[in-house]
């Protein structure tokens, strides 16, 4: 009803007005080269990783392969055969991600959820206290705690490992899981929380029981900012990690840097692809939910 | 004893987190505050030398040049994406057809990391066969962009790709902030003869304070800890012209065995952020207080 509604008032601004449509199609234009803006260096990095050396020499940013060929896209991710030592290729750091993204993330957000529900539904004094405290930590740069993680992490016997990381990412999350499982159950009328207690559950019951079935859309918000940003990570990855244990953004850039004789862009451009595919997923299919991580994440912490 | 402990169980399931908080946060703040007091080198060493690793960054003009550049950052990388978020939040606003395929194309960029950003940016700005031979194809024959490899202007290809990757993110900000402005108004103004420009500059923008706000301490704060996207674009250079305090950090820490100094430049940084957050985070408290 409403886009019809639309629709016939559209039809009259146009036939009484030329003005106006003259400043609509201006708007569509500027919308347009706006959006050209931000697909061109996904569109590059596509049709770059599908041509040879010999047509991106030739053509130039734009032009397309004349032969699509998907050899890029198999050095960027295996490797060639038989090739010298220094060849970096992404498949084992793409598993290493994954290695380190999921148990983190889980961990992460269980006990940001866990926090968020103690800190909502079971006041406590100095709990808002506690809470600024947790919410401080979305903010401090990772620069005023490199140093003294690189020692920590070299004294439990996990520097350069995956679980390293892990560890790392599972703790920095923390703030963050916390402050959207926190501002999503203070919505959540204490009544529930009231009758379960009535009927005798306790703390850990109504947690698994009451609370987290009603949580899917905060664990879906939590769960996708946590991957996208343990999965888009680099400081901690090149700090606290470097040979077989470094994440995929970390030999994304390595493989990048370490080019043998010639420079093989098109194998670059497939690397960098292979490397957002994951989060542009996510991003494509969840997109709502991403977006309002982001809201939740920045501007209320 | 099972009272005591039924009564304290909230305490007790949030007491682990709790404590990894002041451990590796407050804990490890405090850990890199006190060395950057010492003379440690490559080691930590613990005995107190006062505030001399201070006078030595900031004698230090590798550090002046990485202030000097995140300022030259910051200003440009906070106007630009205040403008184009706040240009395409007003024209999304306007009852577009394809607003939700607009909106994910012009926030997509958020998704992917600054490495992969820097990576693609980098190959686009390809001094010889990136952005330039593009216009030479089409017939500029005497265009150059080579700001990639130029001293005085690599700082700026950060900024582009910088504001590339973020301002979609403004623009969502914004346009959440004019979705929750009452239509009355608009129509009043309406009424009442005014332009839709200037109800955007006098009524409507002026209402989206809170989201100006929050949009600076966001942006601000982003620029503050660029460090992966200056890693892959440039690596700093050529040379050290498009070094940024955070880059100076880790190389200090990790390559040139000057924890004390690294220390020092890293409370530098996190005082900057303090100074910022924190009364951005007092308003916002006191805003949501009020509120409720």
């Amino acid at each position: 009803m409403q886009t019809l509604d639309f629709q016939k008032m559209e039809n009259i601004e146009r036939s009484t007005s030329r003005k106006k449509t003259f400043y609509r199609w201006l708007l569509f234009i500027t919308l347009g080269i706006f959006a050209l803006f931000y697909l061109a260096p996904l569109y590059v990095m596509i049709i770059t990783s599908l041509k040879s050396m010999e047509e991106i020499r030739q053509g130039n940013l734009m032009t397309l392969p004349g032969e699509i060929i998907f050899d890029s896209w198999k050095t960027a991710w295996s490797g060639r055969e038989g090739i010298d030592a220094g060849n970096v290729f992404l498949r084992p750091f793409f598993w290493n991600s994954i290695k380190m993204v999921v148990p983190a993330v889980a961990i992460s957000t269980f006990f940001g959820a866990l926090n968020g529900y103690a800190l909502t539904k079971w006041r406590f004094r100095g709990d808002n206290l506690v809470f600024l405290l947790f919410l401080f930590g979305c903010f401090i740069p990772y620069q005023a705690i490199l140093l003294p993680m690189a020692r920590t992490l070299g004294l439990l016997g996990i520097s350069n490992s995956i679980s390293g990381l892990v560890l790392v990412h599972s703790v920095y999350g923390l703030s963050f899981t916390t402050l959207f499982f926190r501002n999503y159950y203070i919505s959540i009328p204490d009544e529930m929380i009231k009758a379960a207690r009535i009927d005798g559950a306790g703390f850990f019951k109504i947690f698994f029981k009451v609370l987290l079935p009603i949580s899917a859309p905060i664990i879906v918000v939590t769960v996708i900012w946590q991957f996208t940003n343990i999965w888009n990570d680099f400081l901690f990855g090149s700090s606290f990690s470097f040979g077989e244990a470094a994440p995929i953004q970390v030999a994304l850039n390595n493989m990048v840097l370490t080019s043998t004789s010639v420079k093989e862009y098109n194998v670059d451009m497939a690397a960098a692809f292979i490397a957002g595919i994951p989060t542009l997923l996510v991003y494509v299919l969840a997109g709502k939910y991403f977006i309002r991580g982001l809201t939740a994440g920045s501007v209320k912490g | 004893m099972f009272y005591w402990l039924q009564k304290n169980l909230p305490k007790i399931a949030i007491a682990p987190s709790f404590a990894v908080i002041l451990w590796f946060v407050y804990g490890f703040v405090l850990w890199t505050f006190y060395i950057s007091l010492t003379k440690s080198k490559m080691l930590p060493r613990y005995e107190f030398w006062g505030i001399e690793q201070y006078f030595r960054l900031w004698s230090n003009p590798r550090w002046f040049n990485a202030v000097d550049n995140l300022l030259i950052f910051t200003v440009l990388f906070v106007a630009i994406c205040l403008l184009i978020g706040i240009t395409l939040s007003i024209l999304l606003d306007q009852k577009i057809r394809a607003e939700g395929f607009l909106r994910t194309v012009y926030l997509y960029p958020m998704a992917l990391s600054f490495i992969v950003t820097g990576t693609a940016w980098k190959w686009m700005l390809n001094p010889s066969m990136g952005i330039e031979k593009l216009f030479t194809d089409w017939g500029f024959t005497d265009f150059t962009f080579d700001w990639l490899v130029n001293r005085d202007m690599s700082i700026y290809t950060i900024v582009i790709a910088a504001v590339w990757q973020s301002s979609g993110f403004i623009m969502a900000l914004f346009l959440a902030g004019l979705r929750s402005v009452d239509d009355e108004i608009v129509k009043a103004a309406k009424i009442d003869g005014a332009s839709l420009y200037s109800i955007y500059i006098t009524i409507i923008l002026p209402m989206m304070r809170p989201v100006f706000m929050s949009s600076i301490v966001i942006l601000l704060h982003i620029s503050i800890k660029s460090y992966d996207l200056v890693i892959a674009l440039t690596a700093g250079g050529p040379g050290i012209s498009s070094d940024m305090p955070a880059v100076f950090m880790t190389q200090m820490a990790f390559h040139r065995s000057e924890i004390g100094l690294a220390s020092a430049s890293a409370v530098m940084m996190f005082l900057t952020v303090l100074a910022i957050v924190v009364p951005y985070l007092y308003s916002e408290l006191r805003r949501q207080d009020a509120n409720t």
